[in-house]
């Protein structure tokens, strides 16, 4: 379906769904679905991004295809995630990430093999291949301007377009002027972002990987999302050390940098696992082709850069360290560059939309107060 | 003569699923036979959203006690008297029962839907609706060693003497051929005939092609005719149904509550000679709702139109399918295909009955009423007369057939003498009719499917093992 018969096809659903209204204790989309009458492309892009694809809403559903009515709320949101997310990213070459996968793919591929390629062509082969002890030891394989530059480079690129793409779906999504919430809404949204409160399923877990409800997918992504901030906490702490108080690294078994790489390493090297396992094995119905695809790329590239990292602190005594460590570098630098055209941009936009969600219910409480 | 299972269970919806459900619990070898394809499992049941029961005190799912004298009262107050008081005291008395047992089966709840407010206190409501219950109610029968048959038809029973023998069934499963599955003991929860449009021209002659079948297809009453061929004494108007107004662009069948429209008491409502034919502002939503489809069944054509104004439009739940729209009043007759000039007579006719009537209050009968002009309509009377105007078609959407077969306080069939067969049990829609005669009280057919279910698979199996 091309992006404009993908928003057409959702708004005939939802208009469905905002007649039944029978998954309304599901989650907060069937919710804002009551608050709205019609469905244009702002409406339906906040309700793609507010799914949190649970499949609660299917399995209920007495209308899912073979039924004339065809309703299959999952996917077509999905789809339109799809489409939102290729409209706000930038630039339009890469945002095509969003309708054909091996764009990331390739872009992912290709930094890692450029990363690659720098290293062995650089970096004088006795010099790869060799041990290396004491502080610094990273550096004499990749000078330390490099990777720091390499890596902010990358990032801070990231950082941007997601910005710009937060700040259209913030004004694209807006249906009315909104009284902006107060700090408490703000709180309670990102509290309900960080503990995942939509992934389940209005209680008895996500419908997935089956139609059975389970506490699964909820618990191997809190292992991954958590696992990838105490990895960031990781890089954070190794920062300050280093250029504050220039301590050199690597740094000692018991110290907080290797604690919170450690843990979070294998935190996402078991959550992303975990999710890649179960998404092989769930339901293809309820899901879009398209976005499974860039689910992977983006877990795979998670789940390399966590195993890779681990690899690098355990060999990092030994002559494997050098070529584990620019291998972990080039799926950093994947991951970085894929990070505004994969799945990675979903942390923005979900976000976003719960904040949105929670504002508008703030609003509606403060009306039905007066 | 060795039987196959100790209960056959004929049906898939609420009240067949309670019957295998206890009936296992009895300890009972259950076969579920259901006729649907799994995917359109559980009849009428899929379409569900609450049940109703009492109870002593609030709780986090019910805002107040329901006591049972008060729900009897409901219930006697909506059916102008049950036709068995003593089920239907029964049916209220165990309904205490079934919150602790669903949720021991799985189920989840969750607070009233936004709209329904005013049911919190006497329905409880199942998280995700009729269809997300029947997952966890066939769950759990997997779980427990019950088996289930899908695209099984059964075309009859095989009763001897006063006591059943066996079911005659053909299965996709064995390439469409007749098969015999003996058990010690039947319940039948297979809905009633309100699918079946021959049946209903029996009553409704050919009227009965215009009406629109909001549940299963698969509820054509085969089982209930093999109960009555059997002997079974029936209970219940074999002409009455529960309707409302629904659209008349909905699928024929299996449209659900999607296809309900709430636009009646918004607007007026006319037939195609673009007349108008009853008290649109009667009553309180939905306390009236009910009648429309009976109404409009009585109607030329079946059909009926509603018709309000831009001041309206928006004040009730969306529609499904886009209401017709037009800036004047003879375009809309036209996009309707009424005769513009009777459609605007009449609509002229109602504005100088409304003339200076405004602020509609419509969460209370308000009093704002026709004046000179028949029929009146009571309350919320406003004049249509802000364009664009909006036009919806209505048609009778058939809901439930009452009549079913007579049962007594264990769930068993009756015989036309009032005798009960040794092991023939009914449950749910097929035998509502024992206690709802006319009307309907909201989330009570599940109440009665939930209750006699769990009697006659306690019965059924206490029966059967012996």
């Amino acid at each position: 379906m091309a992006g404009l018969d993908v928003i057409e096809e959702a708004g005939r659903q939802l208009v469905i769904c905002n007649a039944c209204r029978y998954c309304e204790g599901y989650c907060p989309v069937f919710r804002a679905i009551e608050t709205r009458r019609d469905f244009k492309q702002g409406d339906v892009f906040y309700l793609a991004n507010l799914c949190h694809d649970c499949r609660a809403c299917y399995y209920a559903c007495m209308y899912t295809p073979p039924h004339e009515f065809a309703i299959n709320i999952p996917q077509i949101l999905a789809q339109s995630r799809m489409e939102s997310y290729r409209r706000w990213s930038w630039p339009a070459l890469l945002a095509r990430a969003f309708k054909n996968r091996s764009v990331t793919t390739i872009l992912a591929f290709g930094v890692a093999a450029l990363i690659a390629l720098l290293a062995l062509a650089f970096i004088p082969s006795e010099n790869l291949f060799r041990a290396h002890l004491g502080a610094g030891a990273f550096y004499e394989v990749v000078p330390y301007v490099a990777m720091v530059a390499g890596a902010l480079i990358l990032f801070f690129y990231g950082i941007a377009v997601w910005l710009r793409g937060g700040a259209r779906f913030w004004s694209e999504t807006s249906t009315a002027a909104r009284t902006p919430g107060g700090w408490k809404t703000l709180a309670s949204a990102l509290g309900a972002a960080l503990g995942l409160r939509y992934l389940k399923g209005g209680g008895p877990g996500c419908f997935y990987p089956d139609e059975r409800p389970s506490g699964v997918r909820r618990f191997y992504h809190a292992l991954t999302f958590w696992g990838f901030l105490s990895d960031f906490v990781a890089t954070a702490l190794a920062f300050l050390y280093q250029d504050i108080f220039h301590w050199l690294p690597p740094y000692g078994l018991t110290s907080a940098p290797l604690i919170f790489g450690s843990v979070g390493g294998v935190a996402l090297i078991l959550g992303t696992g975990g999710l890649i396992y179960f998404k092989l094995q769930s339901d293809r119905e309820p899901a879009a082709a398209g976005a499974r695809g860039m689910d992977y790329v983006f877990l795979v590239t998670l789940g390399l850069t966590a195993l890779t990292g681990m690899l690098t602190l355990i060999l990092r005594a030994t002559p494997a360290m050098g070529s584990l460590l620019v291998l972990h570098l080039a799926c950093i630098a994947a991951l970085f560059i894929t990070a505004p055209y994969g799945k990675f941009v979903h942390a923005v936009y979900r976000t976003l939309a719960i904040v949105r969600y929670e504002y508008e219910s703030s609003e509606a409480h403060h009306h039905a107060a007066h | 003569v060795s039987a196959d299972y100790d209960v056959i269970v004929v049906g898939g919806g609420n009240a067949a699923m309670c019957a295998a459900l206890s009936a296992r619990e009895g300890g009972a070898r259950v076969l579920v036979l259901e006729r649907s394809p799994e995917y359109e499992r559980g009849g009428n049941t899929r379409h569900t959203r609450n049940i109703r029961c009492s109870h002593a005190a609030a709780d986090q799912f019910f805002s107040g006690p329901y006591s049972e004298e008060e729900h009897l009262q409901d219930l006697i107050g909506v059916t102008g008297g049950p036709a068995n008081l003593d089920l239907a005291k029964l049916a209220v008395r165990e309904s205490s029962k079934l919150p602790a047992w669903m949720s021991a089966q799985g189920v989840h709840w969750q607070q009233p839907l936004a709209g329904t407010l005013h049911l919190g206190r006497t329905n409880r409501w199942f998280l995700g609706g009729g269809k997300a219950l029947l997952n966890t109610y066939y769950r759990a029968a997997v779980r427990k060693g019950i088996e289930v048959r899908y695209n099984a038809r059964v075309e009859d029973l095989v009763i001897e003497n006063n006591r059943f023998e066996a079911v005659r069934l053909t299965a996709s499963s064995n390439g469409g051929g007749q098969e015999l599955v003996r058990g010690r003991a039947v319940v039948v929860a297979a809905g009633g005939y309100e699918a079946n449009i021959e049946w209903l021209k029996r009553h409704w002659g050919d009227a009965a092609e215009n009406f629109i079948i909001r549940g299963s297809a698969y509820n054509d009453g085969m089982l209930l005719a093999a109960l009555l061929k059997a002997g079974a004494k029936s209970m219940g108007d074999p002409k009455g149904f529960h309707a409302i107004a629904v659209d008349a662009r909905a699928p024929k069948f299996d449209g659900g509550i999607v296809t309900r429209l709430d636009v009646v008491p918004f607007g007026i409502v006319v037939n195609r000679f673009s007349r108008r034919f009853y008290d649109e502002g009667e009553d309180i939503w939905p306390k009236r709702y009910a009648i429309w489809g009976t109404l409009i069944a009585s109607q030329p054509g079946q059909i009926a139109y509603g018709v309000v104004d831009s001041k309206t439009i928006d004040r009730f739940l969306p529609p499904m399918f886009k209401p017709y729209r037009a800036d004047s009043l003879e375009d809309l007759a036209a996009q309707l295909g009424l005769d513009p000039a009777a459609f605007a007579s009449t609509l002229a006719g109602y504005n100088r009955a409304t003339a200076g009537n405004a602020d509609a209050q419509m969460q209370r009968l308000d009093g704002l009423c026709t004046r000179d002009i028949t029929p009146k309509k009571s309350n919320w009377a406003l004049p249509i007369d802000k364009p664009p105007y909006y036009g919806l078609p209505l048609r009778p959407g058939i809901t439930f057939t009452y009549m079913g077969v007579a049962v007594d306080e264990r769930a068993r069939v009756l015989d036309a003498s009032g005798r009960a067969f040794r092991n023939v049990y009914a449950a749910g829609e097929i035998m509502s009719g024992n206690i709802l005669t006319k009307g309907y009280l909201g989330g009570f057919g599940l109440t009665i499917g939930s209750v006699f279910g769990r009697l006659a698979g306690r019965e059924a199996a206490a029966n059967g093992g012996a």
